[in-house]
């Protein structure tokens, strides 16, 4: 085989290696996706992130506007700061509400946006102040058995018989499924 | 009796001995040999047709077993993870796991076991002949050095080689699990491509594992040109490197493979 032969099809291998590794950066991974444009930053606090990460998804509307980039403590108020990173594409009134959201029972948790009315928008370096934290759902069980166990005994006292104490759990089943269903 | 036992512990002794030192002397010899290959790197590169010609062979003449064997790969990945997460509901994810998978650990390691007992025993199995023939003792005495001539344009075709069939090998392995998963078990090829493009970050997930495939590029010609240098010059000698270089370049991709997985995602999520 000769070298301009042999020079061929290494320039080809090569060639289509790299497009391989183009394939894989931009099909498949996002490279360029929310990396091209700069976008904006703003931040806002909230009282307990749960389990948010870093590049999640901030969503409004369902639809993704922008990532987590930073999540820290503010050592004053023991808030949790998170600066997200919006697509300028987008804007938003500064009276938006963030919340932190849980897609499906065991799905990933993201940043939902639910924009009001404002006519002046969020800029670069802003704060929404209107938030709501992640819903813990081992201080709702505590809370409800805590609630559940203030009403026995307030029962107990006052009509002083056993019957109604087996028939707790039925009714506790039932608060579950109304709660569940909220 | 007594000097039985001794005699005996005594014998163990010096074979254990024996396998640490001579397995200390390997390491430093391999060690020196990479130096000589890097530091005459420069020589070798100055006539890069021959590192061309290496990348023809590991790279070019490897294509076929690698694209075929991604293609199956992501086929059988995309059929085995349709059926797991078909139960919670998630077959909309396949996308994700078939090019995770693929992109991480599967690309990068299976093309380097192909790779490695493709081109590495062809690679060992050359040098060692030219050992046997006398080749490289007639190139010293040409005042030609055979580390620029013969090995350093293995070693580097081999590394360049690499990186790009893992590539190769991911990028088919995923077409390969978009034929199963969307043409054949019917699932929507919007959900695929874009659960895939939402899934896999360029950072750290396609540059890790194109780290990997170069560790492993590299630790395989450079355990396949030892071996070939090495080689007793006999055709049994030639014979068992060969089979030395595929075993302890699969060992190392797989053990490699596991080091760099546990400094790569240790902090990433």
């Amino acid at each position: 085989m000769n070298r301009s032969t042999i020079d061929l099809w290494v320039g080809i291998f090569v060639a289509i290696g790299f497009g391989a590794i183009l394939f894989l950066a931009l099909k498949v991974g996002n490279l360029l996706t929310l990396d091209r444009s700069p976008g904006y930053r703003i931040e806002a606090s909230f009282e307990n992130i749960g389990g948010l990460k870093l590049r999640a998804a901030v969503k409004a509307a369902g639809v993704v506007v922008g990532r987590v980039e930073r999540v820290r403590l503010d050592p004053k108020t023991y808030d949790a700061v998170v600066t997200m990173r919006m697509d300028s594409e987008y804007q938003f009134s500064k009276d938006t509400i963030a919340a932190i959201n849980t897609s499906g029972l065991l799905g990933e948790v993201y940043i939902g946006l639910d924009a009001g009315g404002d006519p002046e928008m969020l800029k670069d370096g802003d704060r929404i102040t209107k938030t709501q934290s992640a819903v813990v759902i081992e201080k709702l069980i505590s809370q409800f058995l805590f609630e559940k166990a203030s009403e026995g005994s307030s029962k107990d006292q006052g009509a002083a018989q056993p019957a109604p104490a087996a028939r707790a759990p039925e009714g506790a089943k039932a608060k579950a499924t109304e709660g569940a269903k909220k | 009796m007594s000097a039985d036992v001794a005699g005996a512990l005594s014998y163990w002794l010096r074979r254990l001995g024996g396998g640490v030192t001579g397995a200390i002397g390997q390491l430093g010899y391999s060690t020196r040999f990479l130096l000589a290959v890097l530091w005459q790197t420069p020589a070798a590169f100055r006539r890069i047709h021959l590192t061309l010609r290496e990348v023809y062979f590991a790279g070019v003449l490897s294509l076929v077993i690698i694209l075929m064997s991604g293609l199956f790969v992501g086929m059988v990945l995309s059929l085995q993870g349709y059926e797991t997460l078909k139960r919670y509901g998630a077959d909309e994810q396949l996308g994700i796991l078939v090019a995770l998978a693929l992109v991480r650990e599967l690309g990068p390691v299976i093309a380097g076991l192909l790779f490695a007992s493709r081109a590495g025993s062809a690679i060992t199995a050359e040098i060692g002949l030219m050992k046997t023939t006398e080749q490289l003792a007639a190139m010293e005495m040409m005042a030609v050095n055979p580390i620029a001539r013969v090995v350093a344009p293995r070693f580097w075709g081999g590394v360049i080689s690499m990186p790009l069939l893992a590539a190769l090998f991911s990028a088919f392995g995923i077409f390969g699990g978009y034929v199963v998963g969307v043409r054949l078990i019917g699932i929507d090829a919007g959900a695929y491509w874009g659960q895939m493009h939402a899934g896999v970050d360029f950072w750290p997930d396609v540059t890790n594992g194109i780290i990997k495939s170069f560790v492993f590029g590299a630790a395989v010609s450079l355990i396949a040109v030892f071996e070939g240098f090495d080689a007793k010059p006999t055709a049994e000698g030639v014979a068992s490197a060969t089979t030395r270089t595929v075993v302890i370049s699969s060992l190392a991709i797989l053990a490699l493979d596991f080091v760099m997985t546990v400094f790569m995602f240790r902090g990433a999520r």
